[in-house]
């Protein structure tokens, strides 16, 4: 414990270094050689299955780690919006976990061209036979949603998220170093105008992206819910990976001014967004249970009864809202490390699971597995976004300097 | 033996919160404080316990999620099973997502009612209730502290808050 640290750098040790390094080289390892033993279930045509197993569990870690860092990026633009002042003590940490945003986005993207160019099949729209009623494999509803599906709108759509997210997060990090050097307001209102914009832009985007590469999975089933059900599953995600970095940091010894009522902060916002979460969840659930209308209830008719993921939607269930809920419920739980630590790492799985319990039923159906390669692969990702967010850490000095509300965020007491 | 109840008055919350420390500290109860906005950390100042009102809300909460319980077993499944939407009603899991809305509802009203309600009973702020406040001026700008001692303390205690920064003292 040093306690003289009052505004330094975090050191990235060799020894996290070697733990990430690690995480990374189990998922390499695992990505080659899940993609050289991923073949056709018994049942299913080799011509018609083109490594989907494989496909879709990057999809699953592309989407879950990239929904990370964006969401950090909302929660940053989100507190210049909000005019927050208590955050300010552990900004650092959300702009670090925000950090690895390009590379989750470049991830999504490289999943998303290699359907475009037939390298899977996870998203039925994308085979132009679909539409064309000559072709036995003419399907009416996609037709209908052609227009939507169109690959130049399709492209235009990904790449304007991706792009204009990607622009967002840097900008927001880059002046928030000039903030750094140069003090007073100005940069601080600018921030606060490029959030505004921001917010008004992720709006409609965290659903449509979510539209786009996630419910049309299932092309043929829509929710009206979807958008925020999968905003909110990754939102959760993006608090309890800022809450584990600002406890270990505070375990190592840094990032002393960040008081027991900062981590109370945090700790209501891990508990109240899994709040969230399990409302639009349940929702969505309840809603399409009670209208009982065949082309809405197909969805949960496949995850509960026909593929037989009936034991892990339960387990997603307890883990992101049972849990939670009674763990963190009271105030000094969420004040206690272990606690937090716990519940966060309980989250942190049941959400991974839950964006596999978004894409398997809808891609690789019954013929689902949670082995060594979906445990490797997610090991791996882990591992690339711990390496990136420490190196974040380690760039720039753990509190910032010259923000106008920092002295009032030393001071947050409640 | 006579009490002696002393009112300080001060001008800031600083040196209130000073000399709150070192009277708790030397063992000097203070009874209360009155102030025209919280001052964090005033309360573990002066020693006053935490609030249990938590602890209530959760048993309120918990009542309330009962109470629809039983009303909805009753009303639904019980009394006059009624077919909604082809769901079956024969027992009460069967159709327990239709259940969760007035549940939760039902637990935030009891909760949140009586959190109110005990708060109220508790402080004692009801219709027609003489207000507590000792000095008018304390909804404004100044800081009061309400001292309960013994005759032969009050001068020593006196000057303590002289030096402390009162600003002026009463005798009740």
């Amino acid at each position: 414990m040093n306690t003289n640290m009052d505004n330094t750098n975090y050191t990235f040790t060799s020894k996290t270094r070697n733990i990430t390094f690690g995480l990374m080289a189990i998922g390499l390892i695992t990505i080659i050689a899940g993609f050289l033993t991923d073949h056709a279930p018994e049942g299913v045509s080799h011509d018609e299955y083109h490594h989907t197993r494989f496909w879709a569990n990057l999809l699953v870690n592309g989407y879950f780690y990239m929904g990370i860092a964006l969401l950090a990026t909302f929660f940053m633009a989100l507190q210049y919006v909000a005019e927050v002042a208590w955050s300010v003590a552990v900004k650092r940490v959300y702009e670090a976990v925000s950090s690895f945003l390009p590379i989750g986005a470049t991830v999504m993207f490289i999943v998303l061209l290699a359907g475009q160019f037939h390298l899977h099949h996870l998203y039925h729209w994308m085979d132009a036979d679909t539409i064309n009623p000559e072709s036995p494999k003419y399907d009416e509803v996609i037709a209908g949603k052609a227009g939507y599906f169109t690959p130049w709108f399709f492209w235009l759509r990904t790449i304007l998220y991706l792009v204009v997210w990607v622009l967002f997060q840097r900008g927001f990090i880059k002046r928030s170093l000039e903030q750094d050097l140069q003090g007073g307001t100005a940069l601080h209102f600018k921030q606060m105008g490029k959030a505004a914009v921001f917010m008004v832009f992720f709006a409609v985007t965290s659903s449509t992206s979510s539209w786009d590469w996630m419910m049309s999975l299932d092309v043929h089933w829509f929710s009206t819910m979807y958008g925020w059900y999968a905003f909110s599953g990754m939102w959760i995600s993006a608090m309890v990976t800022i809450i584990l970095f600002v406890l270990f940091l505070k375990r190592k010894g840094y990032l002393p001014q960040v008081n027991e009522s900062h981590i109370h902060d945090l700790g209501k916002w891990v508990f109240a967004v899994s709040f969230l979460w399990s409302y639009l969840w349940f929702m969505q659930f309840m809603l399409i249970w009670y209208t009982n209308i065949p082309e809405e209830t197909i969805y949960f008719q496949e995850r509960l009864h026909d593929f037989g993921y009936m034991g892990l939607m339960w387990t997603v269930f307890f883990m992101n809202f049972v849990f939670p809920m009674v763990l963190l419920m009271s105030r000094d739980s969420k004040r206690n490390y272990f606690f937090l630590v716990f519940v966060g790492a309980i989250i942190f799985v049941g959400h991974w699971l839950d964006v596999f319990m978004m894409v398997m039923p809808a891609t690789v159906k019954g013929h689902w597995h949670l082995g060594w390669l979906e445990i490797g692969m997610a090991l791996g990702f882990l591992g690339l976004m711990l390496f990136v967010i420490h190196r974040a850490l380690a760039k720039s000095p753990l509190m910032v300097k010259q923000h106008p509300y920092l002295d009032e965020s030393l001071h947050h007491h409640i | 033996m006579s009490k002696a109840v002393i009112h300080a008055i001060f001008d800031d919350e600083e040196p209130l919160m000073a000399t709150a420390k070192s009277f708790h500290s030397k063992g000097i109860h203070i009874k209360d404080v009155f102030t025209p906005f919280p001052v964090h950390g005033l309360d573990a100042a002066i020693g006053v316990p935490r609030t249990r009102i938590a602890i209530t809300a959760f048993i309120y909460g918990l009542t309330g999620a009962s109470l629809a319980t039983l009303m909805m077993w009753y009303m639904m499944i019980s009394d006059w099973p009624t077919d909604v939407g082809g769901k079956p009603s024969f027992a009460y899991y069967m159709n327990v997502p239709a259940f969760i809305p007035i549940t939760f509802e039902s637990t935030v009203l009891c909760a949140a009612h009586g959190m109110v309600i005990t708060y109220y009973l508790r402080c004692w702020m009801l219709p027609g209730v003489k207000a507590k406040n000792p000095d008018p001026r304390t909804t404004d700008d100044k800081f009061l502290m309400v001292i309960e001692t013994k005759e032969e303390n009050k001068a020593n205690i006196e000057s303590m808050l002289k030096s402390g920064g009162a600003t002026e003292i009463h005798h009740k």
